[in-house]
């Protein structure tokens, strides 16, 4: 009985929460904590959703995305899943995105990562590495978004996918492709 | 029954006959009309005619002395194929027409939009990679685009589905989202029509606001040598489209009896044919390759496959993972020769890092013997030879050999040129595969082409001195480059029209009639077009006939056979 009551508080207040500026700071926090009679785990000032959920599974990270022609969205993820996965799960619109779906066949998945988020990151196998090198953009802190799975360490940070530039593409053609 | 079907009262249509000259019949407000007495049974085939009785147009579906009587409605400014508001009677919408309509391969259903938005009509002459990625772009950018694909064969996709090889799966999953692209309401499939000569470019133009070429590269380099012509000599374009089914290369029956198979090139491509010579036949048996070529390969003497480039080492146009793949290709072993690397570990250490690693593994497959067995087939790579002629055999009926010159490179990097040393030396074989690149073909003369560089002539897209005209892919780049480059081509070219079209450069304000206007004219020339539902019917019996023999599918290798299927 009190968990459908911890329910339909956060059910009420999950539209209010997506928008925090409708509210005061201090009445979102209050809004976020779990009603005090509820013997469920108790998180303070969390930024994530799902509060009345088991930490380990369902965390969500929040993640935020350029694309290619420079326009900021932020979503949020679960832990776990690739970042091709939430680009195709949130529906985020970037053309082309992921064209093999994940099969390590193309290089349309190729993001940026900031430097401190990339040394964190799984080292790559020779397979991602392979098809990496056929990226346009490539940067020092790129990888591909089928082979970087989400992690708590991740939340908050910024991925971008690489800016369409005319002159790296001509200068890939007069190199080595196929 | 009216908001069911979606329409508001500011829908109108124009409706099209195929009789009529022009394209417009005739206006009506919303108000003059009259209920159709009845209704009829479901559309088979789309044949339209228009019936004017007294302000009331009565549209008349026949097809196989079926008819279906429809008020007419509303009209719209443009719209490329005839829907009309189905009358009111239980048990037919307009939902349902559009449904039934799709999976009977009709013409094609267009859902009417409302006066205020434009809706441009585009063609797409080319249903391959690069058509079907400047369709996503341009339907994804443009809320009333209307978008029409043109394809010469009846099924779609292109390279996707004849140039990839049988043993990458997982690059063709792209179909998917072509799939996607396809079957939306604005956009509009067109198998089986040539254009160029079913219909020509000019009548393209004056049915569409813009017409974008993606037609790829049906041809080959050739080698300019002689001895080009005998039998046993083949273009890896043609190759290749025998074992992925390309109708036209059925009959290729390609010699497969000799020992020795040699290549000419060292790209990606050459590549996929040493690795389909060579690979075990219980993998190729699980794939899509056609069953005709896998009866083929199964009785290949085909031991031992050379793969010659003029340049060196640091100069072979494949991607790692496919050397990698062919490293590794089960009873196979590479017989690279040491000497060809002497000196390149320290030229690579200053080359970006691809260029280092694919030459990093070619020297470690070189100079390390491979632990244990001997493997029964091999292949290898030769550097710095050049083929000069191809030797016929002893009765002249065939290929049986050919000569190499030596070469030596001048400059470094990816740009050093081979230059002859006067020295040569012969190889015997059965099978010569050149694989030395694609190449485009101009397909109509009201196209300008390029004859040196083989493409379009184009700024972004834009074909020079054609106002109307664009191009994407293979045809506006040159050949070359995997699906991705045409991706962000295609892109590209999406972007130009959609420029042009804001800007006023492409005059969408008058309304033009799309694919109905040609409706007429392909029947009078005897062509019947494919929708992409009469090839989801053919996909279905492929994969159908696939499942039986444990393959993804079983292609469809014969145009009439496609053809009987879609029209099912």
């Amino acid at each position: 009985m009190a968990r459908c009551v911890v329910r339909l508080q956060s059910l009420l207040c999950e539209p209010v929460l997506q928008q925090p500026y409708l509210l005061g700071s201090a009445v979102t926090r209050h809004l976020r904590r779990p009603l005090p009679w509820v013997a469920s785990q108790h998180r303070d000032f969390h930024t994530t959703r799902g509060v009345f959920k088991d930490a380990a599974e369902n965390s969500k990270i929040t993640i935020h995305f350029i694309n290619q022609d420079g326009e900021r969205t932020t979503t949020t993820a679960t832990e776990g899943e690739s970042l091709l996965d939430v680009v195709v799960n949130k529906n985020l619109d970037f053309s082309g995105f992921g064209a093999c779906e994940g099969t390590l066949a193309c290089s349309t998945c190729h993001l940026i990562f900031d430097k401190n988020v990339f040394n964190k990151l799984e080292p790559l196998v020779d397979e991602e590495l392979d098809m990496l090198d056929l990226a346009y953009g490539l940067t020092d802190t790129s990888r591909l978004g089928c082979q970087v799975f989400v992690q708590k360490g991740m939340d908050g940070m910024t991925v971008q996918v690489p800016q369409k530039v005319n002159d790296i593409r001509k200068a890939a053609e007069s190199s080595w492709k196929q | 029954m009216l908001m069911r079907a979606g329409f508001t009262d500011e829908d109108r249509v124009i409706v099209h006959s195929p009789e009529s000259k022009h394209p417009l019949i005739g206006e009506y407000e919303k108000g003059a009309r009259k209920r159709a007495p009845g209704l009829g049974v479901p559309w088979t085939r789309q044949n339209f005619h228009f019936i004017q009785t007294s302000r009331v147009f009565r549209l008349v579906v026949c097809s196989f002395r079926r008819y279906l009587l429809l008020t007419e409605a509303t009209l719209c400014h443009n719209m490329s194929t005839c829907i009309l508001r189905a009358p009111v009677s239980k048990g037919f919408s307009l939902q349902f027409a559009t449904t039934f309509a799709k999976k009977t391969s009709c013409y094609g259903v267009q859902r009417l939009g409302s006066t205020a938005a434009p809706q441009p009509q585009v063609c797409i002459v080319g249903g391959g990679p690069a058509g079907f990625y400047t369709a996503q772009h341009l339907l994804r950018s443009h809320k009333g685009v209307q978008v029409d694909v043109f394809e010469k064969l009846p099924v779609p996709f292109g390279l996707v589905r004849f140039g990839v090889a049988p043993d990458h799966p997982e690059v063709k999953n792209v179909i998917n989202t072509f799939t996607q692209t396809a079957r939306q309401d604005r956009c509009g499939f067109y198998g089986n029509v040539t254009v160029g000569s079913d219909v020509t470019v000019e009548e393209l133009k004056q049915a569409y606001h813009a017409v974008i070429l993606s037609y790829g590269a049906e041809g080959s380099r050739s080698l300019g040598i002689p001895g080009e012509e005998l039998s046993g000599v083949h273009s890896a374009k043609d190759f290749v489209g025998w074992y992925n089914g390309v109708p036209g290369n059925k009959d290729l029956k390609p010699d497969l009896s000799a020992e020795t198979a040699v290549i000419l090139g060292q790209g990606n491509v050459a590549l996929d044919v040493a690795r389909i010579l060579l690979s075990p036949l219980e993998l190729l048996k699980k794939t899509d390759i056609t069953a005709g070529s896998l009866e083929a390969i199964a009785d290949s003497r085909v031991r031992r496959v050379l793969i010659v480039g003029r340049r060196g080492p640091l100069q072979v146009a494949c991607t790692i993972k496919e050397l990698r793949e062919m490293i590794n290709l089960p009873g196979t072993q590479p017989a690279l020769d040491p000497r060809d690397f002497q000196g390149l570990r320290e030229a690579v250490q200053d080359v970006p890092r691809p260029r280092k690693r694919l030459t990093e593994l070619l020297m470690k497959a070189a100079l390390e013997k491979a632990a244990g067995k001997e493997a029964e087939r091999e292949w290898s790579l030769r550097f710095l030879r050049s083929p000069t002629h191809i030797l016929p055999s002893p009765d002249r009926s065939r290929a049986a050999g050919i000569r190499l010159a030596v070469t030596r490179l001048e400059g470094s990097g990816e740009h050093a040129r081979a230059v002859l040393t006067g020295e040569v030396e012969e190889v015997e074989c059965g099978l010569i595969v050149s694989s030395i690149g694609y190449q485009s073909l101009p397909i109509d003369p009201a196209v300008p082409f390029d004859l040196r560089q083989a493409i379009i002539p184009n700024r972004m897209g834009r074909v020079q001195q054609a106002p109307g005209l664009y191009c994407s892919g293979w045809v506006k780049r040159g050949p070359a480059g995997v699906i991705a480059t045409t991706m962000n081509d295609s892109f590209d070219t999406a972007r130009s029209v959609l420029e042009d079209m804001e800007s006023g450069q492409l005059d969408t304000s008058t309304p033009r009639a799309g694919a109905c206007a040609l409706h007429t004219l392909l029947k009078q020339r005897g062509v019947t077009p494919v929708s992409f539902a009469g090839w989801e019917k053919i996909d279905a019996v492929e994969t159908a006939r696939g499942r039986e023999v444990g393959k993804p599918r079983e292609k469809l290798v014969d145009v009439r056979d496609m053809l009987k299927v879609a029209s099912l």
